[in-house]
């Protein structure tokens, strides 16, 4: 059962083959079993759990279940959780415990889906290998010296260590797409505004967006049905025709056109990471679809605007966190200023103070148009790279990241070293565009490497398409390290 | 462009962070290096360029002004860390 898809899950709940009391319970138990090394959860509370699955069997029992009730899954850590804690990874939240449930939370709730528990994360998403948590590094289940991912690295790691069969996640600046890659794991980042952001702790109000990993493309959709859709809730979801996420799945790719961006492909990619990604493409050839050879020319500028961009609209979204209305507050102070101060110095780690200070910087008066519009026109440039790729190519494929997952310690220190693998993901969510990342093989040392898949604007369901045929011709989504 | 110490502590005290003086070094050599990737940008022509705030270029959203949530004060001051009489607490602000 553990190492069942979310298809299989539905299948056997559907045929009271096993009830999610029971199914619940294995989960939690296996939970409880790794969690302690891997640290991949922050939060467990199992007789919720157990109560959720109950109630999931009862509404069975009534003639009333869905697709996916019962079904188990874990919440990343920036979703707010009504009466759960809901820390985004940060002392600055440790004691919140969320008033109101996230739009993704309710849409996972009423589809009868049961909370496993909720999942680390780089401190309010900000860092690429959940290093920067409150509550100590998520381990990479395919190798406890090496980092998950970030900042959606604990749902990663509940996913590959089969802690879940799925986790919600946040894609900011490749948050979902690399620790999936890392983890060996299915990850999915919709287009910007097809996941509400109403209850998800904003980053970056510009980038930030809902999805979720899980083993295979065909369970992403799924999952994808649950959470997509307009929410007035939040004033960037975008009002479109609801739509069937699964319903490409089948096509086959037989007249395809797969665009390989030739800076995906220039130094600064291992080795490794080159032959998985050659073998995948070669792999999708056989399914029928042909390569084009495309350019956009402005990915490296994707790593200034957006370290511009996102540190912004972070230093604004973060000035909330002030101790009165909700989170920590500093013990001792002597007004209102040095309230505000000691708050912020003791509730947020290093990371997020140097992005707030970044961000505070670029938008401070005589700075704004040299760094912020500047960026926001470097946006634009990047943008329309893709627009003018899309006019050439169905989806664009490359890497995730340039290495497999680095040792947990090894760039800790050096915050642009970290910013610099970046660079294959950034852009994507600049422009605004759906990304996956799907497994598609391992480095010499046996960590997993994933292929990035791109898709244009609301083509969700031809990026699942294409990852779900892969997965359909290879087994890479089906390894699991041996726990 | 390098940061100088007066710099960085008026950063500070623009973003309402304390940073003592050790910080102050610390966090400038870091942010120092982090503009130097930032400089990279200032190379490309951006002139008759649109600049993109976010992904969708409409303009926001309005809805009528109407009462639209139900009033939960209660669960909000719950998870305040000081309140009284229905009212957030803070330190004296007007003398």
């Amino acid at each position: 059962m553990i190492n069942a898809t979310l298809k299989a899950l539905s299948q056997q709940l559907a045929a009271k083959a096993i009830s999610s009391e029971e199914l619940t319970g294995q989960y939690l138990d296996r939970i409880e079993a790794l969690n302690p090394e891997f640290n991949a959860f922050i939060t467990l509370d199992r007789e919720k759990s157990l109560a959720e699955a109950k109630n999931a069997d009862a509404a069975r029992a009534r003639g009333e279940a869905g697709l996916l009730t019962g079904v188990p899954l874990a919440h990343k850590d920036i979703f707010c959780q009504q009466g759960w804690k809901t820390s985004c990874g940060s002392r600055m939240l440790d004691n919140f415990i969320s008033p109101y449930d996230a739009h993704v939370v309710e849409q996972c709730r009423l589809a009868g889906l049961v909370t496993l528990g909720r999942t680390n994360m780089d401190e309010f998403a900000m860092g690429s290998s959940t290093e920067n948590s409150w509550y100590g590094p998520t381990k990479n289940p395919w190798d406890p010296a090496a980092i998950p991912g970030g900042s959606s690295g604990g749902s990663a790691a509940a996913v590959a260590a089969r802690m879940a069969p799925a986790a919600t996640a946040t894609d900011t600046g490749g948050s979902i797409r690399q620790p999936a890659s890392h983890c060996g794991v299915t990850g999915l980042k919709p287009s910007y505004g097809v996941v509400s952001r109403y209850g998800m702790v904003a980053f970056a109000s510009s980038l930030d967006q809902g999805g979720v990993m899980a083993q295979t493309a065909e369970d992403c959709a799924m999952m994808l049905n649950v959470m997509a859709g307009f929410d007035r809730r939040d004033s960037t979801s975008i009002e479109r025709a609801r739509e069937d996420y699964t319903g490409q799945l089948a096509s086959p790719l037989a007249g395809l056109k797969i665009g390989l961006p030739r800076e995906y492909f220039a130094d600064g990619l291992s080795a490794d990471v080159a032959r998985v990604i050659e073998a995948a493409v070669a792999e999708l050839k056989k399914l029928g679809a042909t390569v084009v050879d495309i350019s956009l020319p402005n990915t490296e500028l994707s790593i200034p605007a957006y370290y511009v961009i996102a540190p912004a609209e972070a230093s604004s979204n973060l000035s909330r966190y002030d101790g009165v209305r909700y989170g920590h507050r500093a013990a001792e102070y002597h007004d209102l200023n040095d309230m505000y101060e000691k708050t912020r110095a003791e509730g947020f780690g290093t990371e997020v103070k140097r992005r707030i200070m970044v961000g505070t910087y670029v938008l401070s008066h005589g700075y704004y148009d040299a760094y912020y519009l500047k960026a926001q026109k470097v946006r634009r440039l990047i943008a329309n790279d893709f627009v003018a790729a899309f006019k050439q190519c169905d989806v664009i494929l490359g890497p995730v990241a340039p290495t497999a997952a680095f040792n947990i310690g090894e760039k800790c220190n050096d915050p642009v070293e970290m910013y610099l693998s970046d660079i294959y993901t950034l852009s994507v969510n600049l422009a605004g565009l759906p990304g996956m990342s799907v497994p598609a093989g391992f480095a010499a040392n046996g960590r997993p490497i994933g292929l990035q898949i791109i898709g244009n604007y609301f083509a969700e369901a031809k990026m699942l398409n294409v990852a779900h045929q892969f997965q359909l011709a290879t087994d890479w989504h089906s390894r699991a390290p041996a726990l | 462009m390098s940061l100088t110490h007066q710099d960085v502590a008026r950063i500070a005290k623009l973003a309402r962070i304390a940073v003592t003086d050790q910080e102050i070094e610390a966090v400038g050599l870091q942010l120092n290096t982090i503009f130097g990737l930032i400089e990279k940008m200032q190379a490309v022509d951006t002139t008759d360029v649109e600049p993109m705030a976010h992904p969708q270029d409409d303009a926001l959203r309005l809805r009528p002004d109407v009462v639209t949530e139900p009033n939960r004060r209660d669960a909000f001051l719950a998870v305040a860390p000081k309140v009284e009489n229905g009212l957030f607490l803070v330190p004296k602000v007007i003398e």
